[in-house]
């Protein structure tokens, strides 16, 4: 089995293993989607949506009233609301453009996984390779640059939807999520400063910075999160802000805007939106799960190989990935809880709040915190 | 009263970067996961519903099981959205103790579409014939449906207890040619 696979043509695995991870990505943020209405409703003390259940599942027992409890078929009562519903064309929009936006707002969402690296399994000689589709040594830096496409599409459906709110959204979203990312990419620089020790061939590679949170010894073991508590601080701010989450959901504020850039979408097209948001949450708490969390690691100072070897699973590739997957996967929606935490914790910034906070706050920081860790680094690895 | 001067102190440099007050409110938020549900899950759990309750009006009888409306269409002129429709007609002439109250109603209709449950026809009805009771769920497929004629007012509204029963002291009174 596994050898007719690897026989196979190179760009027709590379097909299968792209689809494979879209057909993963996909249910899950359409499930985060649902997570959202549930963990808002348990938060401000409602049970969340709880009612729908198809009739050729009632009759489980035990199982049924249970899913139906926790609102696991809403998700399809959406999807199929949202596929089904007329997809109207307002008659004053830019009609090319306008189509065009929520196709771009899925491209980077779903573009970046490629180098984003979700797990890792142990050959025969015992070394880590990493589960991921491109295994590029560019990694983050391509992740940043195309994630950074995104913005295009929420500027592209502002300007096309041609009416006042979607405009003003457009805008902000704009200069939002572009003063957001230069804090964002200052704060892992101290990160690879730190992996790329002099002598080495360098490397941006985002599986690179989890091996070496793997490593023995008390600093060796430490996940980046303990030795650069402020870097992960500015990209976890910098996160919200890119993701145009709550407290920084500037493109969106129903209360000002009414729906922001996407107040004339509906149906689909506005779905594909939703779900564009939450794959780039999806993404960013994977990345900062790979640089700040140690990645398939499940717990500081406790790597996957250790883990491998108490459970005698070691010699077992197909179940280590699968483990290193699924404590990755832990991870990453810990920290989506994360967002929807906050979510309901902090009130949303003024617009020039947050213009300040990106711009007199959090460069100035990115910028200092650099400076410092590039001084101790080169002390440390001199 | 004495002035106490508050002296205000500035923040200082942990508050004023927030994190606190920030992981503070998030434990506050934490705590509301776990916090028992306050909703009222509507057709399991049913709300329990006051005394003086102004619900669908209803027509009640006497303690006797004997009609108590006497047709003289009061509520159906105080009615401020028109929701009441009285066809006046003549008692019924087997039920002969009630041949001295001469009137009844021979149809009774209230449209629950229109009804906006003042509670203004209980208030002027001279023979507390007619109640705003508990029931406040009505729900009907077509407009036909959402009017209540006599025959469904008297299933809603039942029997309440009586403590003049009017009607037989006239009565008796009557026998003793001392009527009104």
């Amino acid at each position: 089995m596994a050898d007719f696979y690897f026989n196979l043509p190179l760009w027709f695995r590379s097909l299968v293993q792209g689809l494979a991870v879209i057909a993963v990505i996909f249910p899950i943020a359409g499930m985060c989607s649902m997570a959202e209405r549930k963990v808002s409703a348990w938060l401000q003390g409602r049970p969340g949506p709880n009612r729908a259940l198809p009739f050729w599942f009632a009759w489980v027992p035990v199982v049924g009233p249970l899913l139906q409890r926790l609102g696991i078929f809403h998700v399809m009562a959406d999807g199929g609301k949202m596929l089904f519903k007329e997809d109207s064309l307002p008659g004053h929009v830019n009609k090319f453009y306008f189509i065009l936006a929520p196709i771009i707002a899925m491209m980077p969402a779903l573009t970046t996984v490629t180098t984003v690296p979700f797990g890792a399994y142990f050959d025969v000689a015992g070394n880590v390779i990493p589960l991921g589709l491109a295994r590029v040594d560019i990694g983050l830096l391509a992740v940043f640059a195309v994630s950074s496409l995104g913005v295009y599409s929420l500027i592209l459906a502002g300007w096309a939807s041609n009416s006042k709110y979607p405009f003003l959204g457009g805008v902000r979203a704009s200069a939002q999520l572009i003063s957001y990312e230069l804090a964002m990419t200052l704060s892992v620089i101290p990160v690879f400063l730190w992996i790329n020790a002099p002598g080495q061939p360098g490397t941006m590679s985002l599986a690179r910075a989890v091996e070496f949170q793997s490593q023995p010894g008390l600093l060796g073991g430490a996940w980046f999160i303990f030795i650069m508590p402020v870097a992960a601080l500015i990209f976890l701010v910098s996160l919200f802000a890119e993701t145009n989450r709550h407290p920084f959901d500037m493109a969106e504020g129903e209360a000002d805007l009414v729906g922001g850039f996407h107040t004339e979408y509906g149906a689909f097209k506005w779905g594909l939106f939703f779900v564009a948001e939450y794959s780039h949450m999806l993404i960013g708490s994977g990345v900062f799960t790979l640089l700040f969390l140690g990645g398939w690691n499940p717990l500081p100072w406790v790597t996957l190989s250790q883990l491998a070897v108490w459970l005698h699973v070691a010699q077992l590739p197909l179940v280590v990935g699968v483990l290193s997957i699924a404590i990755f996967l832990a991870k990453v929606l810990a920290l989506i809880f994360f967002f929807m935490w906050v979510r309901w914790t902090v009130p949303r910034f003024r617009y020039d709040q947050v213009m300040e906070i990106g711009w007199k706050k959090l460069l100035p920081l990115a910028i200092a915190n650099l400076i410092a860790y590039a001084i101790g680094i080169a002390v440390l690895q001199k | 009263m004495a002035i106490i001067p508050l002296e205000r102190k500035p923040l200082t440099f942990v508050e004023r970067t927030y994190l606190p007050g920030i992981a503070s409110g998030l434990k506050t938020t934490f705590k509301h996961l776990f916090q028992p549900k306050v909703t009222m899950e509507y057709p399991e759990q049913r709300p329990a519903i006051s005394p003086g309750y102004r619900g669908v009006p209803t027509l009640v009888k006497d303690p006797h099981g004997r009609e108590k409306c006497v047709s003289c269409q009061l509520c159906e002129f105080v009615c401020p959205p028109k929701a009441i429709r009285i066809t006046p007609g003549e008692v019924p002439a087997d039920q002969t103790d009630r041949t001295h109250v001469e009137k009844a109603p021979q149809a009774f209709d209230i449209d629950m579409l229109r009804c906006i449950y003042c509670g203004l026809c209980q208030e002027v009805c001279p023979e507390e014939a007619i109640f705003l009771q508990n029931q406040y769920s009505m729900t009907g497929y077509s407009r036909a449906e959402m009017v209540n004629d006599k025959a469904r007012l008297y299933e809603l509204g039942g029997t309440l207890p009586d403590a003049h029963f009017k009607w037989d002291k006239k009565l008796v009174a009557e026998q003793h040619g001392n009527a009104h």
